[in-house]
Parts: structure tokens; C-alpha cells; sequence
């Protein structure tokens, strides 16, 4: 079973640490694949919050490809990281071309567009180029997105770490989730690894997520842009957080209302009993069954954990003012933060959701049974 | 046959019949238990006699030549009295010196069941044991990342919704603005299908309105009860049980006045109402209660004469086309109840169903649609509708399903299967399938019959006398000599005892797939059968 870590610091830190934690989880995970995002990144990236950062894996003929469609569209690079890997490959990691990094400039008169409509075209931007590739198996593209930049291979975690030279200054972000893959029931596909990420919105699950095929057919019969791909059992996560807080304007205290809600007598005792039947029923293709731990992120840069109902899978949040670490294992969490009061840890029980807020100093239980935020 | 009569072209003999009486004299004490009980006539008791001729070789013996009477029992051999397999008579015999033997060969009656020019009409099922219900495995098994859930120990809630259930974004919507929300019910996903007052006797529909009760009550299981057509007694229209019940409408509007004039009087608000338009055994049918069963009590609440046969038209007159009556019908049925009572119509599941579907998905009073497949449906019939007409109900759910699915509608108008689950027994095996292929719960009629009042009906064309009101089991009859027989309070425990452990067996069956907080609609990933045609026909997996 997947093994997951995420960090949220008020300085940018090394994704090592997070390849560090999931090495140490090690049995958990059979090295089959590591996911990778940072953001809120710091130098070089500090200066162009704004510039939508393309990640993606891409062969030589792909990256021409991509030069001349983002050109056309009218992108011009700002800045790049050069991931090349060394000429002779790592054992059981796939030979690439080029993991890329690149910052965009926005074209001209995008700087204006109101963010949800900078938003779709980024989006669609995106899949495009995902779409492009799928054609011709040149292009791998895991987000275009301000601020964010995405990596997944397959392989050992530590060894790609290595491999990639992830331990650099560039690399260093405030809010970081990885994922060191156990294989999956369907066949090693880079698009089914974790973390998930949509317009910001991002997850990265354990465990298997039995409702699965419900879940896919109610979202990407919605009609949304993005709603696709589907690799994975929890691919649907990151979208049922989306369509949760931008489609139906609830809060994140809302989000394991959705996808765990309260059982009938839990639920005729809540203050907000009436809105919540209703979400219940209008949702229920939505509920996830699989013993999960979804850890998130959202656009603010909050962090949050969230168990299934029955919650076999544990997971734990502690750390200190300034650095928080999420983790699905408790050794994870002592490998990166073993200063931390230990008698603070936080294990969210099957009503809570975790939250770290942007500023980094506690962490805020938000039980089911509490009254909500609600937009009404 | 003595040789001065001639042979009619409908003479049968024993061997042409498809039920035979094998009896035995050595152990028969003329008790006449057997021919009492008998509902068809299909023994009497006759007096044999027999030659016994005593010679010798020997010369000058004495030469006899005696005729001996006995008693015994002789099966008849006109169509109408021609045994039904039933077996009261074994049941009844202190010996076992009786039983009926099916005719392992086809037999000939079938040529001559149209007497005096009458199609043969009967109750029971289509008499075909076949299932594809029964050869869906399910094939999904969570091991590696995931172990089974325990189904003794884990919490399970398994609910379904009956109601429209509005799409989050306009459920949200119209909270905000305080708009009109259809009601929802959450209940038990498998649902007492509807057979009427009138087609079931007293002590029958008594018998299943207490369990219900007491599931609902005493097990806090939200089990429902549909009515069928023919209408309530008032006294349940009038008290809190009500809302257990579906109220049934259908084609015949028969009962309807009585309902509508409870309704001021009514305590709780009915689960919801079901409109029939069709019936799994019998598409494009109507009801037929026959003039044997319309005594004083069935003809006043369902407002007729009695003694009279009670077709309903497979659409009333009134109904323009089916379009234009679900329209009409479901907007004044949720009217009546001020619109806080669910309306949905079942039909018989045909090629044409979707088309019905497509209908409701544009009428937001529509909550739901009940599909009932050819293996379904007990009331009366003619025979050849109930053996040639009619859809399997898996494909036609499936098809409902996906297409919903299409225009993102599913489960926003509820789908519910009716027709052949549990035929041969497997009720939670057939009823997790159906789920799984996209139905929001399942309706049964025929199992509660034999699993709670002990009908004897199989798919052996066995018994099937429900139309003539002389059901040996007293489940389908208004004579009270035979309705006596079933005690209401048997049957109430047997409804309990079957809902109770069907709940056991579907945790067995949704736990190791890693299901437990909701029903497992449409969760077809789990499903695989070993048949490739009806893998792809399905779209579930081909698995050998
Ligand atoms: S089996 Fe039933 S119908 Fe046949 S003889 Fe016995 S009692 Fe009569
Ligand atoms: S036992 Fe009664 S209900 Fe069952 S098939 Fe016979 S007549 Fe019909």
C-alpha cells in the first residue's frame, strides 16, 4: 500500500525530506513509483508567483512539439530548470529525455483575465498538451499551474531522487507532498501516480478506493474540463475536493461531509441537520468506500488530512509552529521531524478532518459532528 | 374406457399429464385426507375391483373364478381436474402413501388447456429456470491494498433513496433560494413489490404488513411494502403504518376512491406512490382478478360489484399516450399529497422502457422509475404472455443505467428491478448483482410468497392455480376455509426472518468487495460472468 508524506513550512525546505520520510516507510511501499509535488516554492520561483509552471516528462521530439504549440499559443519561457538525468540509467528507472520545469510567461492580455477564467485556459492548456501526447507518446504533462511544479516516475524514491539531483536549492518549497507508490490493480500508468492535482486543488490517497467506478462515471459526467484521466482508484479524490468547494462553494470543513458523511442518527443530531441530509443524498454517488487517508492540499495552501469512515488506514500530524509534517506513518514523521512534542501528534479519528492553515501554526481538528461553515 | 364410448380428441390419459399421482394402496388407510384437500378435484376415491381366478392342473380341483372390491385412489384425467403438483395431499396423508410425480416427458395437456375455446390463464411465474442473474459472479475481491471488510463486525449502511434526488450543484441551489425540493426517502433497498388486495387474502397481506411493522419498528430496518393495485383497507390508510406502505395505482384506478377519501383522514404521509403501467409477466397487460376472488370485502374496497372479473386495461382509456399520463398522473398524485409524497410509475421492462426514462428525467416531479422484468409478476395471466412476452430484466437495467449515466442523471432518478430475483433462491446474490448493474434497489413479489407464506409455485409449472382462488396455501384465495390455513402471525416472523438474513447475506457480498457506507450502485467493476456475449452485452467483465 502506498506510503505518503507532506510537509507545509513557513520556509522553503528540500523535497529530500519528504523522499527521506518515505524511505523510511520503506516496507510499506514496494518502490514501484514516486510522486512528487512542491509548492509555494521558493528562490528562483519567488519572483514569478504568477507564472504558470509547466511539469511534465518529454521525449526530444516532444519538446519540439511543445515549443512550437505553446509559441503558437503565444508562452514565452521565463525561467527552467534542467532536469537531466545521467547518461547511463538507474536500474528500474525508465530512460527519459527530459523531466521538464518551465515557467511561462503569460501571453499578452492574459495578465487581465479574471483568475477563474485564467484558470480554464490553463486547464485546458493542459489537458491539450496531455491529449497531444497521449497521441504520440512524446509528452507526459503532470500541471500547468502557477507556483506548482509536479514529478512522478517510476522507481525507487531515494535511488530517483539520486537520479534527478532533487536535492537542489530550486527545488525548495514550503508545501510539499510525495507519494512512494506500492503497485497499483491496474497496469504502472505515470498519470495514475499521486499526488492528483486540479486547479490547484490537490490529493494523494492510500488504499484502494472500492467506489471507484461510481465515483468516475458521476464526475466525468459532469460536464467539468478536467473531470478525465481516471488512472487510478483515487485519481477522483482531488476532484470530488474541487467539485466540493468550487462547484457547490462549501468549505473544506465540508469535504469529508461529502465523501464520509454522518450515519442517520449522528446525522438528525448535527446543529446543520437539514443542509446536511441533503448534501447526503444529492452526493451519495460520491462516498468513498475504500479504507483511505486522503492528505490535500488547497489553493490558499492549507494542508489537511482526512480518513474514511472506518479508518484502517492511520495517518498522523505533528510538528511544531512553522513546520507541520502528514504522514501515513508514524516513523515517517519521527525521520523528518523527531524534535517535534510528540505528545501533540494528531491522529484524525473517523470524524475529523486535520487542517494546517497558510500560517503554520497549529493544526485544527474540525470534527463532522461540529456545526459548518455553510455558504447559504 | 369401455369400447361402446367413442374417443374424444381431448381423452387423456395419465401419461399426458404433467403432474402424476404415484399411489400406493398397501399404506393407504382411506383416511380421505387427500381428496379433501386436493384443490383441484384432481383424486377421488373409487372403488376398484379385481378378478382372482384360482385353477388347478390337478384333476378335480376346484376352480374359482372370484371378483374382489378395494378402495383406492384414482387421479383424473380431464383438463380441468388435472393434478397441479401441489403436493397437499402427501402433506396431508398420514402414510406417505401419496405424492405427485412430474411427467419427465412433454406432456400432451398442453394441446388441450384451451378448453371451451379459453386460453389457458394462470398465476405463478414464466416456468423457466434459467437465470442470468445467477451466473453473474462477482469477481472484484479486495486483498492487497485492501482487506475484506469484516461483515459480522463493521458498521454497514445499506440505504437506498427513493424520491428525486435533485444534482448537488441544483440541490444546493435551490437551498439557497428556498426552492421546491422533491422528497427523498431513505429506505431498505429491497422493497415488497406490489400484489394486491384482493389477488393476496386477508390473512396474506396482514401477515406482511405486520412484519413490516415490525422490521421497520423493532429492527430499524426502513423495509416497504407496496400495495399493489386494488387499493387499502381503510384502517391502515388511516393509521400510522402508513408510511411503510407504497401506494399503488394503477390502469383500473381500482381502490383509488377509497384511498382518495382518506386522505384528509391520514396520519402519516404514504411512503410514496407507485403508478403501474406494466407488469413484468404480462407487458402491455393488464391486471386480472377474477370474478372467484371478488367477494363482499375485495368489491367494496375496490368500489365494484362483487362476483364480476376485474380486468384492468393495460392503459385506462383516459391515457393518451404514456408520455402525456406519467405527465398528468405523477403531477396530480404529488399534488394530492401536497407534493411531499414521492410519484413514480413501473412498467414492464421492454426495449421501449428507455424511452419512458428519458421521459422522467425531464419531469422533475418523477422519483423514480420500477422496472419489472419478464420473470416477474405473480397476478393472473394468459399463459402466453407470462411464458413469451417480456424482457430479462439485467440488460434492460443495464441499459437504463448507462444511459442515465450518459447525460450524468444516474441515481437522480432511481431505478428499481423487479422480475425473477431470487427465482431459484439466491435472492442476495441476484439483488447485489442487479444493484451492481445500476439499480437503486430491487422488488420482490413471488420470493415473499414462498419464502414467508410457504406458496408451492416453482418454475416447474407447479401449482400456478392463484387466479382461481382456491390456493391449497390459503395465500391467494378470499375463502376463508382456505385462508384460515395461514396464519398471519407465521408469516410476519418468516417476513422478519427472510429480510433479516438477506441483510446478512448482502453484507457477505458488498464486505470482501470493500463496500459497507453505501450501496454499491453501479459498481459494475465488480461484476464478471462466464458467458461473452452477455459480458459484453452488460459491459462487465468476461471471466472464465
Ligand atoms: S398434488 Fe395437489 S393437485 Fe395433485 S392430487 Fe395431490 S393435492 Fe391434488
Ligand atoms: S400456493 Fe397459492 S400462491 Fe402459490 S402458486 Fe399455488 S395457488 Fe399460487
Amino acid at each position: 500500500m502506498c506510503r505518503l508524506f507532506a510537509l507545509t513550512s513557513k520556509d522553503p525546505v528540500s523535497p529530500m525530506l519528504a523522499i527521506k520520510a518515505l524511505d523510511v516507510m520503506k516496507e510499506g511501499h514496494d518502490g514501484s513509483g514516486v510522486g512528487l509535488l512542491l509548492q509555494d516554492l521558493g528562490e528562483p520561483f519567488e519572483e514569478m508567483k504568477d507564472a504558470p509552471i509547466l511539469s511534465g516528462i518529454f521525449s526530444e521530439e516532444g519538446i519540439r512539439r511543445l515549443d512550437l504549440f505553446m509559441m503558437d499559443k503565444g508562452f514565452l519561457t521565463k525561467y527552467k530548470i534542467s532536469l537531466k538525468p545521467p547518461k547511463q540509467g538507474a536500474k528500474g528507472i525508465p530512460k527519459r529525455d527530459l523531466y521538464l520545469i518551465r515557467a511561462y510567461e503569460l501571453p499578452e492580455g492574459w495578465e487581465n483575465l479574471d483568475p477563474e477564467e485564467l484558470a480554464d485556459r490553463l486547464l485546458k492548456i493542459r489537458l491539450k498538451i496531455r491529449e497531444m501526447g497521449e497521441e504520440k507518446k512524446d509528452m507526459i504533462v503532470f500541471s500547468f499551474w502557477p507556483d506548482t511544479i509536479m514529478i512522478k516516475e517510476i522507481g525507487d524514491p531515494m535511488q530517483l531522487a539520486d537520479y534527478l539531483g532533487l536535492d537542489r536549492k530550486e527545488l525548495h518549497a514550503r508545501v510539499i507532498m510525495a507519494q512512494g507508490r506500492q503497485n497499483t490493480n491496474y497496469a504502472i500508468n505515470l498519470y495514475a501516480c499521486h499526488p492528483f492535482f486540479i486547479k490547484g486543488y490537490c490529493t494523494m490517497t492510500n488504499g484502494e478506493n472500492t467506489a471507484f467506478i461510481p465515483i468516475k462515471d458521476f464526475l466525468s459526467s459532469r460536464d467539468i474540463p478536467g473531470y478525465s484521466g481516471y488512472q487510478s482508484d483515487s485519481e477522483v479524490f482531488a476532484h470530488i475536493l474541487h467539485y466540493s468547494m468550487e462547484e457547490l462553494d462549501l468549505g473544506i470543513d465540508a469535504y469529508k461531509h461529502v465523501i464520509t458523511p454522518l450515519q442517520q442518527q449522528d446525522l438528525e443530531a448535527h446543529p446543520d441537520h437539514e443542509f446536511l441530509s441533503h448534501l447526503k443524498k444529492s452526493c451519495r454517488p460520491l462516498i468513498i468506500d475504500g479504507p483511505n487517508c486522503v492528505i490535500g492540499t488547497l489553493p490558499d495552501h492549507s494542508m489537511f488530512m482526512v480518513q474514511d469512515r472506518k479508518k484502517l488506514r492511520p495517518g498522523v500530524v505533528g510538528g511544531k509552529p512553522g513546520l507541520y509534517g502528514f504522514s501515513s506513518e508514524i516513523c515517517g514523521l519521527d525521520a523528518v521531524l523527531p524534535d517535534r512534542d510528540k505528545s501533540k501528534d494528531i491522529q484524525p479519528m473517523h470524524l475529523d478532518t486535520a487542517i494546517v492553515s497558510p500560517e503554520r501554526q497549529e493544526v485544527d481538528i474540525c470534527r463532522q459532528t461540529q456545526a459548518l461553515n455553510l455558504p447559504l | 374406457m369401455s369400447s361402446n364410448t367413442s374417443l374424444e380428441p381431448s381423452a387423456l390419459s395419465l401419461n399426458d399429464l404433467p403432474w402424476q399421482i404415484e399411489y400406493n394402496n398397501d399404506r393407504c388407510t382411506l383416511c380421505g385426507q387427500c381428496t379433501a384437500v386436493c384443490p383441484v378435484k384432481a383424486i377421488e376415491l373409487v372403488t376398484f375391483q379385481k378378478r382372482i381366478i384360482k385353477t388347478s392342473v390337478k384333476p378335480g380341483a376346484e376352480q374359482s373364478n372370484q371378483y374382489d372390491q378395494f378402495y383406492g385412489i384414482r387421479q383424473k384425467t380431464s383438463v380441468a381436474n388435472a393434478c397441479i403438483g401441489c403436493a397437499m395431499c402427501t402433506l396431508a396423508c398420514p402414510n406417505d402413501a401419496i405424492r405427485p410425480v412430474k411427467n419427465p416427458g412433454l406432456d400432451r395437456m398442453k394441446f388441450h388447456i384451451n378448453q371451451k375455446g379459453v386460453p389457458r390463464r394462470r398465476g405463478g411465474r414464466r416456468n423457466a429456470s434459467g437465470s442470468v442473474l445467477d451466473r453473474i459472479k462477482f469477481t472484484r475481491i479486495s486483498m492487497l491494498t485492501d482487506p475484506a471488510l469484516d461483515a459480522g463486525r463493521h458498521e454497514f449502511e445499506m440505504r437506498t433513496l427513493l424520491g428525486r434526488v435533485l444534482s448537488p450543484s441544483e440541490n444546493m441551489k435551490r437551498l439557497k433560494t428556498k426552492g421546491w425540493i422533491p422528497p427523498v426517502r431513505e429506505i431498505y433497498p429491497l422493497i415488497i413489490g406490489g400484489m394486491s388486495f384482493g389477488a393476496l387474502s386477508p390473512t396474506m397481506w396482514e401477515g406482511l404488513q405486520m412484519g413490516v411493522a415490525y422490521l421497520n419498528e423493532e429492527m430499524g430496518m426502513p423495509v416497504r411494502v407496496c400495495t399493489g393495485e386494488g387499493g387499502c383497507p381503510p384502517r391502515l390508510l388511516r393509521s400510522r403504518f402508513l408510511k411503510y406502505v407504497i401506494l399503488q395505482i394503477a390502469s383500473g384506478y381500482f381502490g383509488w376512491d377509497e384511498i382518495i377519501h382518506a386522505i384528509p383522514h391520514m396520519k402519516e404521509d404514504p411512503c410514496a406512490i407507485e403508478i403501474k403501467y406494466g407488469q413484468g409477466a404480462k407487458p402491455g397487460d393488464g391486471g386480472l382478478l377474477m370474478w372467484h376472488k371478488v367477494n363482499k370485502l375485495i368489491a367494496a374496497i375496490r368500489g365494484v360489484p362483487p362476483g364480476v372479473s376485474l380486468p384492468s386495461p393495460p392503459t385506462h382509456q383516459t391515457q393518451y399516450s404514456i408520455e402525456e399520463s406519467v405527465a398528468k398522473m405523477i403531477l396530480s398524485m404529488s399534488m394530492a399529497w401536497g407534493f411531499r409524497v414521492p410519484v413514480y410509475p413501473k412498467i414492464s421492462a421492454s426495449s421501449t422502457s428507455l424511452a419512458v426514462l428519458n421521459n422522467l428525467t425531464r419531469n422533475d416531479y418523477a422519483s423514480g422509475l420500477a422496472i419489472d422484468g419478464e420473470d416477474g409478476g405473480t397476478g393472473a395471466a394468459y399463459s402466453v404472455s407470462m411464458d413469451h412476452m417480456g424482457h430479462p430484466i439485467a440488460s434492460c437495467i443495464r441499459d437504463n443505467y448507462l444511459n442515465l449515466t450518459k447525460i450524468g442523471m444516474q441515481n437522480e432518478v432511481p431505478i428499481f428491478a423487479g422480475g425473477g430475483i431470487g427465482k431459484n433462491g439466491n435472492i442476495a446474490a441476484n439483488a447485489a448483482a442487479l444493484i451492481m448493474l445500476g439499480a437503486s434497489g430491487v422488488q420482490i413479489g413471488k420470493y415473499v410468497m414462498q419464502a414467508a407464506a410457504g406458496c408451492v409455485g416453482t418454475e416447474e409449472d407447479r401449482c400456478n392455480v392463484c387466479n382461481l382462488g382456491i390456493c391449497p396455501k390459503g395465500i391467494t384465495s378470499q375463502d376463508p376455509r382456505l385462508y384460515r390455513r395461514l396464519d398471519p402471525e407465521d408469516v410476519a416472523q418468516r417476513i422478519v426472518d427472510l429480510f433479516v438474513s438477506f441483510d446478512t447475506e448482502l453484507k457477505k457480498i458488498v464486505a470482501p468487495l470493500g463496500r459497507s457506507t453505501s450501496l454499491p450502485i453501479g459498481m459494475s467493476d465488480a461484476l464478471g460472468i462466464d458467458d461473452k456475449a452477455i459480458a459484453d452485452r452488460l459491459s462487465i467483465k468476461y471471466v472464465v
